[in-house]
């Protein structure tokens, strides 16, 4: 466990302290947005298209708006003027991408099954979800573009005013040539193809928003189920034409996100504009088949990795090309995923030769957008499952082709030849500590003992090392790649007149703990207990300025304006102590709340007095500002980058193609930690999902486009009883990018997960001559394989 | 339809159109929003509830099935005092919860399992809880709460 020193030598960093958010989440007090009580809201229900492509020739809403309850219904054409701009994309990639008008309800066709048709506004719930069924819609339908390859081909174009299904080609490729010549003199290549399914993101809480105006001067408050409650301001400020000032976004408790509220959606468009033009309370929570639909997917690629190797099987050059799934619109950030993964298809090898192309397409399909390591997970899969494959050309070990390529340790900060530097990394340190926690020589001599037995279960082990880019983000990086927004985070430490402290920040958590975790590096700071500290966050009237949470930032940008912040009010604390006890600042010490005078500690001045002093201003330092308090917008020189060693062991089922994960154990480095409880729950959760990648989820589509993994009966979230206990190692490199030394561990365990278990996966049956499976490997996937191997 | 049932402890009686189900009669006509709507399809398990000290997705019932019955809700678990329940206590400790919204349910959930099966072995916990779908823990720590409560109770 490492801890920071500090001035007041606390350490409360790198404890496992309990979560304070944990009590009113474990009595039911705690409050969704589906749970506020709002007298006189109306309930809003969307109607969504049953079919993937279509022109819409007529809809009939006179029956449906004669039902009992039905307050209104309107259509595209009725709502056009109620909306200032088209939903927004706030990631316009290259300067020609093309990006189709997208509003909140389909103007004349359908895009694909969930796109929003009609709208009802009823006094209750059931008689708006009624009168969906009381509307009339003629479809004249059109071929859906569902495969990416075949969309690629623009033989049948979604969007015909832009004459294309290519929204952009992006290109890094520093050094052709270099490419080029190593492919030329290559001892060994390989040439891999991968195929990223689509996913549903399913985080428990299904999305959901009330929009309440003000009883008098144009005011709304929007409480939305969002990972984004400032970034949703600015946008629905935009998109729907009221001024901000007018605006107050609240994210109540919220149920989870994993990126797939990380966006603007439709219903949140409408709900807003409905509500003004209405003057009433709206309100509007989706159901989970709803969710499936409609709420963004995540991953959805095809992705073409080639790697060229010297005789000792050093990697001299990698060369990617993707297709990425966008969907049938791009919502927020849904162009900017593949690039997140862009600069880390080298992974953690030195590979000095780089080239990336993506070519994204739509597809009559939901659109894709973030979701849990976003563009990484894709990279890591990439590269580490091309490793074990050039592992089985050379004919050495998963873990001898790695220790091979690895950057390292002597060259951080390290210059990438995709031009990124990487701030710290110790990683053959990591790997070998987690080769040795695993018991690889035993696993091993078990594998081979059940191959010689003829046994029906095999075993197979898979490694996975990840690195990722996250503590999104330096703001002039995020400029070069054209991004709409700034990567900063905002803080402001408060001590109020009784010494309580507020810490403002611009985060905002949803499962993640910030609460807990912002007041300790704020306690470890000022040395008071935690009970003194109230951390505010999710309000636009709270905390009005903010990035949000996303992309494992919170820590690495949020975090250290608070540590920041903080510093500043103990400088002014001192200084107000310093006065009052007539001595220099450079005189005192501060420990545990109170400043005392060097080589004198009965002269004491407490951290609260300075507080009451502050507020008094009775006798202040000439020229100060009468309060103790201080705000910080931090914005970071250099992205973070965690890595870590991931190792899976399954056990496959010969006759029915079942796999097993029996063993899965993570070695991270997120650099400092702060609170390993958190940390390791982070990580845990985020195995999970990746796992789930790996055997579990898939957002199926029948030929028609509709989607058939719809439900939680069909699509396939792992239970208890899918997963074994995870085994949790950890490495300490700390990052010089932030004055935490952090790094983010929100996504690791997504990241290096998938990789790890297909790896596994393809090791129990590579002696049989299957060299991939498709995700998810379900056992018919699994036993087709196996039916089908060249060798047995 | 007029419906009588007890919850936590108190008698409530509403009358209810006859497709109300048990989880909307808790949450929209008796206001106890902290038993949660996770899916449509009986898979999720954040609804759970106690009908008469037993676990049961209260999106499987409807509100005139559950007359006459006594249910307890995420809210009637901690003692009148406020003291949590040990499975609350567990769940904290063990940090077997994140965002939370799954939470009331599996608490629901564990509580009624511990009763069938007071000493679990955590492969048998892993199969108690399949009902009940959680997207941040990967379970580990719910999976350890739900042991840790058991010890605590043995004790």
């Amino acid at each position: 466990m490492t801890t920071t020193e500090t001035t007041s030598g606390t350490k409360v960093l790198g404890q496992r302290v309990l979560r304070r958010e944990d009590p009113k989440l474990l009595t039911g007090e705690a409050k969704f947005a589906d749970d506020l009580a709002v007298p006189g809201a109306l309930h809003m229900a969307v109607l969504r298209s049953t079919v993937a492509h279509a022109r819409v020739t007529s809809i009939d809403t006179s029956a449906a708006k004669s039902r009992p309850g039905v307050v209104a219904v309107y259509t595209y054409q009725d709502l056009k003027d109620d909306w200032a701009g088209p939903m927004p994309c706030a990631w316009p990639v290259t300067a020609d991408m093309k990006n189709p008008a997208h509003f909140p309800l389909a103007n004349g066709k359908v895009n694909y099954v969930g796109d929003g048709v009609a709208v009802v506004l009823a006094e209750s719930k059931t008689a708006a979800i009624d009168a969906l069924e009381a509307i009339e819609v003629d479809y004249e339908e059109l071929d859906p573009v569902l495969d990416l390859e075949e969309s690629l081909a623009d033989s049948n174009v979604i969007h015909s005013e832009i004459g294309t299904n290519l929204s952009y080609t992006w290109e890094l490729i520093p050094n052709k040539d270099g490419v080029d010549e190593a492919f030329a003199n290559a001892a060994y290549t390989v040439s891999e193809r991968y195929i990223q399914q689509r996913l549903v993101p399913s985080a428990m809480e299904p999305r959901s928003v009330v929009v309440v105006p003000a009883p008098f001067g144009g005011d709304f408050t929007v409480y939305s189920a969002t990972q984004v409650p400032h970034i949703l301001k600015v946008m629905l400020a935009l998109t729907v034409g009221v001024s901000e000032t007018k605006l107050r976004v609240v994210a109540p408790s919220v149920g989870g996100g994993f990126g797939s509220k990380l966006n603007v959606y439709a219903e949140e468009v409408l709900a807003l504009a409905l509500a003004r033009k209405l003057r009433q309370p709206v309100r509007w929570t989706e159901e989970r088949s709803e969710n499936a639909v409609a709420t963004i997917h995540g991953r959805g690629q095809i992705q073409h990795i080639e790697l060229a190797a010297d005789a000792e099987g050093k990697v001299t050059a990698v060369r990617v090309n993707l297709v990425a799934d966008m969907g049938a619109y791009l919502q927020l950030v849904t162009p900017g995923i593949p690039l997140l993964g862009a600069f880390l298809y080298h992974g953690v090898y030195d590979i000095p030769n780089y080239s990336f192309t993506c070519r994204s397409v739509f597809t009559n399909k939901t659109p894709t957008d973030a979701y849990r390591g976003a563009g990484r997970p894709e990279a890591t899969y990439a590269i580490e499952r091309a490793m074990d494959a050039l592992a089985r050309k050379v004919g050495v070990s998963a873990v001898e082709i790695r220790k091979r390529n690895f950057i390292p340790a002597e060259k951080f900060p390290y210059s990438s030849s995709a031009g990124l530097v990487f701030d710290s990394g110790d990683y053959r340190t990591n790997f070998d500590k987690a080769l040795e926690m695993m018991g690889m020589e035993e696993l091993l001599a078990e594998k081979k003992l059940r191959i010689d037995a003829g046994s029906r279960k095999l075993l197979g082990i898979g490694i996975s090392f990840f690195v990722e880019m996250c503590g999104l983000a330096p703001s002039r990086v995020l400029a070069s790649l054209n991004y709409g927004a700034g990567g900063w985070e905002a803080a402001t430490v408060r001590i109020l007149p009784t010494s309580k402290i507020q810490v403002v920040t611009g985060t905002a958590p949803h499962g993640q703990g910030h609460e807990t975790a912002w007041s300790m590096i704020v306690a470890e700071k000022l040395g008071v207990p935690l009970s003194d500290i109230e951390v505010l966050h999710s309000d636009t009237a709270i905390a009005p300025y903010g990035m949000d949470t996303y992309g494992s930032r919170s820590l690495a940008v949020g975090g250290s304006a608070i540590h920041i912040a903080t510093e500043r009010v103990l400088d002014k604390a001192k200084a107000i102590a310093a006065h009052q006890l007539e001595v220099a600042e450079e005189d005192l010490d501060y420990a545990e709340g109170t400043f005392t005078v060097k080589g004198s500690p009965d002269r004491a001045f407490p951290l609260a007095a300075a507080a009451f002093e502050a507020f008094t201003a009775h006798n202040l330092p000439d020229g100060m500002e009468p309060n103790l308090e201080a705000s910080v917008s931090w914005d970071p020189p250099n992205f973070t980058f965690p890595y870590g060693s991931h190792i899976a062991v399954v056990e496959v089922d010969t006759e029915t193609g079942k796999v097993d994960l029996i063993r899965y154990q993570a070695v991270d480095d997120c650099g400092n930690r702060v609170n390993p409880l958190i940390i390791e729950g982070q990580v845990h959760g985020g195995i999970a999902q990746g796992v789930a990648q790996a055997l579990f989820e898939e957002a199926s589509y029948d030929a028609a486009g509709n989607l058939i993994s719809a439900t939680l009966a069909d699509y396939l979230v792992p239970s208890a009883a899918e997963l074994p206990s995870f085994e949790l190692g950890e490495t300490v490199t700390p990052s010089p990018t932030n004055p935490l030394g952090v790094k983010g561990i929100g996504e690791a365990g997504t990241i290096a997960s998938t990789p790890a278990v297909m790896n596994a996966v393809v090791d129990a049956l590579s002696h049989l001559g299957i060299e991939n499976i498709e995700m998810p490997a379900s056992p018919e996937r699994v036993w087709r394989a196996i039916s089908t191997a060249t060798r047995h | 339809m007029q419906v009588t049932m007890t919850v936590n402890g108190k008698t409530v009686s509403r009358d209810v159109e006859p497709r109300t189900l048990l989880v909307h009669f808790i949450r929209d006509h008796v206001g106890l929003t902290g038993t949660n709507v996770g899916c449509d399809t009986s898979s999720c398990g954040a609804c759970t509830v106690h009908v008469n000290g037993e676990a049961v997705k209260s999106c499987t019932m409807l509100a005139v099935q559950a007359d006459g019955q006594e249910i307890t809700t995420i809210e009637g678990l901690a003692s009148a005092e406020g003291e949590l329940h040990p499975m609350q206590k567990a769940f904290q400790e063990n940090h077997g919860l994140q965002c939370g919204f799954c939470t009331p349910g599996m608490v629901m959930a564990a509580t009624s399992f511990l009763k069938e099966n007071p000493h679990p072995t955590e492969a048998e916990v892993r199969l108690g809880l399949e009902g009940n779908l959680c997207r941040c823990t990967g379970y580990h720590n719910i999976v350890k709460s739900v042991l840790a409560a058991a010890a605590a109770t043995g004790e």
